[in-house]
């Protein structure tokens, strides 16, 4: 599919001239401290346009950071690159023109109403006609009815569908996403990334940043962070099949104890728990082989090799990650 | 746990919550330092309500030993400090408008050939009386202190024994004291235009103290920041509906100033009118300064507080200016409501012209364009 595929994960890809490709996003080297604490290492990572990026990682990883980075919010200690096009470093005014940023948090106005924010937005960005295009949005985001409702107000699941509307409303081409989907009912998530769908067929890039892993699944590539360094990148299939984990489910009575006791073997890296069964796994697969093999008189009990999930992969990833931290 | 020793470990618990939380706020920590501490050396160094050394020119037509006497004598009461010597009456008037001195010591032409002759003639001591209690007192002494001093001095009036009557001899010459700009001495005609500056002083301040603080607090500044919107924009559109709130301020309070407590219009509205939106600006700014270096409202609220302090105390509104010592002047010198005090008392009740103020407008310029060029270096257009 793209150059990228031929990297190792966890490695960052080679900078150099992007030949035939066009990037929405296209950084190297990126870095961040706080004090002492540095928050993203050394990353590198480039988005096709028209695509849906989903940007995974635990909480504190550096997701919010680096997003940050991109719209000229942060300014990176180290590394360069461009946002559609435009340098990160010295641009930012221009690429915040055409990036639409929606804050972790809901920020906008709580104490203006529905219109008033959106009409806002739309003279700072100078859109042509700001009282047309509120109410154009209000329309297509379903708030009609809601105009005049101060946007405090409103409930959790509105209030993420207008602040997308809002992100919207000047028709950016890069969409930055920082956890959208939190807190937000599985009804209203569904419609959120139809709509998150269309846009990426009108040619807008999306980075979106989650912790769901079926969001993930919904993206055309996704990447990996966890304590600032980028773990993993690609389509979904390409980072399980690079994982190189063998996993089995394992059924029987008192699956808590069960999981204890497999956490003690030697072989087997992955243990969870997934209601009546237990996601058993590892990368050695003669190691993990025999230590199965010594539950095999255990009768009650059912083995049967499964595949390895996202979720599965990422524990491993972060497990692996922390052990070389140390 | 129950009881007492239950409600006692909960309300230790309770106690070392509120000292962690109150040690943290580094703001509310200074505040509670700082506002007895300033008040303490403001109310106990500063402020002086029979203030001395106040600043007097002289206007000497005629120079001769015994004038320089009755100079010496009246330098001697304490009360006055001769810190000019006009050549011409425009000038003396240009002092004393623009609240330079307070008092114009005039000595006529052939002053001391008319005492010699026991003409008894006048000295005529010209006061702003704009603040009563600023020249009160030191008017008072004239009379008294300097009359008899120069008397025992120059007339050999010391061995006269007491009770023998030649004490009660008439003056060789006398003072003719001229209270001008607030001759009966009511003291609403120097509060109430002062008022003006103070009110505005404290509601500029908080509104715009507040401005920046909200959006990062309620966190509507992340998204501000990802906008195509540059700090200066953000500053002007945050101070301008407040120059029209001042506005608003300005002209009620004006208003009442001259239908309730009768003040005087004596100078320039148009000119009064200018210096108030200078004025506005000016606290505007800095009020906007505090906003991006607080880091919540409360620390916002808290810092104005502690800036209104010294504005108060210091400008010459409760305390007269020229009472206080030298190092106290040059602080308050800092303060725009010293400065604006001096334009609407000068305008108001003494006609002073924009020649008399130009001191006073150029400090005041000076610190609106510090204020302005803090502010939007420190407004962060980062999160960073």
């Amino acid at each position: 599919m793209s150059a990228r595929l031929e990297r190792v994960e966890g490695r960052a890809p080679e900078p150099g001239p992007a030949r035939g490709v066009d990037y929405a996003i296209d950084v190297q080297g990126l870095s961040k401290s706080f004090g002492a604490n540095r928050v993203v290492r050394d990353l590198s990572m480039r988005v096709k346009r028209g695509q849906i990026y989903g940007f995974l990682g635990p909480n504190g990883s550096g997701k919010t950071t680096t997003i940050r980075m991109l719209c000229g919010l942060l300014t990176p200690d180290q590394g360069q690159g461009t946002c559609l096009g435009m340098d990160i470093l010295t641009q930012g005014r221009a690429i915040r023109r055409h990036v639409g940023y929606m804050t972790q948090k809901f920020s906008l106005y709580a104490d203006l109403s529905v219109r008033e924010n959106l009409e806002f937005i739309a003279r700072i960005y100078g859109v042509p006609d700001a009282e047309a295009a509120a109410a154009d949005a209000i329309v297509s985001l379903g708030l009609d009815g809601r105009e005049l409702q101060l946007a405090g107000e409103l409930s959790g699941g509105w209030k993420q569908r207008l602040a997308l509307g809002a992100c919207i409303l000047p028709s950016p081409q890069l969409l930055l996403l920082d956890e959208p989907t939190a807190g937000v009912d599985p009804k209203a998530r569904r419609e959120f990334w139809t709509q998150i769908h269309d846009l990426a067929a009108g040619g807008v890039t999306v980075l979106v940043s989650t912790h769901y892993m079926d969001e993930a699944e919904r993206c055309h590539e996704i990447a990996y962070i966890a304590y600032g360094e980028l773990l993993a990148q690609g389509t979904v299939e390409e980072v399980v099949a690079r994982s190189a984990l063998h996993m089995w489910r394992v059924t029987g009575p008192d699956p808590a104890a069960l999981a204890r006791e497999l956490m003690q073997q030697p072989g087997i890296e992955l243990v969870a728990p997934f209601g009546t069964s237990v996601h058993v796994g590892g990368r050695d697969r003669a190691a993990l082989e025999l230590a199965i093999a010594r539950f095999s008189t255990r009768e009650e009990l059912v083995w049967r090799p499964d595949s390895p999930s996202l979720e599965d992969v990422f524990i491993d990833l972060i497990n692996r990650s922390r052990d070389g931290l140390r | 746990m129950n009881g007492v020793a239950g409600s006692l470990r909960r309300i230790g618990a309770m106690i070392r919550k509120e000292f962690i939380q109150l040690m943290r706020d580094r703001v509310s920590f200074a505040a509670m330092v700082s506002i007895p501490l300033l008040q303490l050396i403001l109310f106990g160094y500063a402020i002086n309500t029979t203030p001395r050394h106040l600043p007097t020119a002289v206007l000497a037509y005629d120079q001769s030993s015994l004038t320089r006497s009755i100079l010496a004598a009246i330098e001697n009461t304490k009360y006055f400090s001769i810190t000019h010597h006009p050549v011409n009456e425009a000038e003396a008037e240009h002092l004393l408008r623009s609240g330079q001195v307070l008092f114009v010591v005039e000595i006529p032409a052939g002053f001391e050939r008319a005492v010699r002759r026991g003409e008894s003639p006048s000295l005529l001591v010209s006061a702003d009386a704009t603040d009563p209690v600023a020249s009160t007192s030191a008017l008072a002494a004239l009379g008294q202190l300097v009359e008899t001093s120069v008397r025992r001095e120059r007339f050999n009036l010391d061995d006269a024994p007491e009770g023998s009557g030649l004490e009660k001899t008439p003056s060789p010459f006398e003072f003719r004291t001229h209270p001008r700009y607030n001759p009966a001495a009511v003291t609403q005609l120097n509060i109430v235009p002062g008022l003006l500056g103070t009110i505005l002083t404290m509601t500029m301040l908080i509104f715009t103290a507040l401005s920046v603080t909200r959006e990062i607090e309620r966190g509507t500044m992340e998204t501000l920041l990802a906008m195509p919107i540059r700090p200066v924009e953000i500053m002007v559109g945050k101070i301008a509906p407040y120059v029209m709130v001042g506005a608003l301020q300005a002209a009620m309070i004006l208003g009442a100033a001259v239908l309730l407590f009768d003040v005087p219009v004596v100078g320039n509205l148009a000119l009064l009118t200018v210096l108030t939106g200078l004025f506005i600006l000016t606290n505007l700014s800095i009020g906007y300064t505090f906003s991006t270096l607080a880091q919540n409202q409360l620390q916002a609220v808290q810092m104005t507080f502690m800036y209104f302090l010294p504005n108060i105390l210091l400008s010459g509104f409760m305390f007269p200016f020229a009472g206080m010592p030298t190092w106290a002047q040059w602080v308050a010198e800092t303060l725009p409501l010293t400065h604006y005090l001096r334009m609407v008392r000068g305008i108001l009740l003494k006609g002073a012209t924009s020649a008399d103020l130009a001191q006073n407008i150029l400090g005041l310029s000076v610190i609106m364009l510090v204020a302005m060029v803090i502010a939007v270096k420190r407004f962060r257009q980062t999160l960073d």
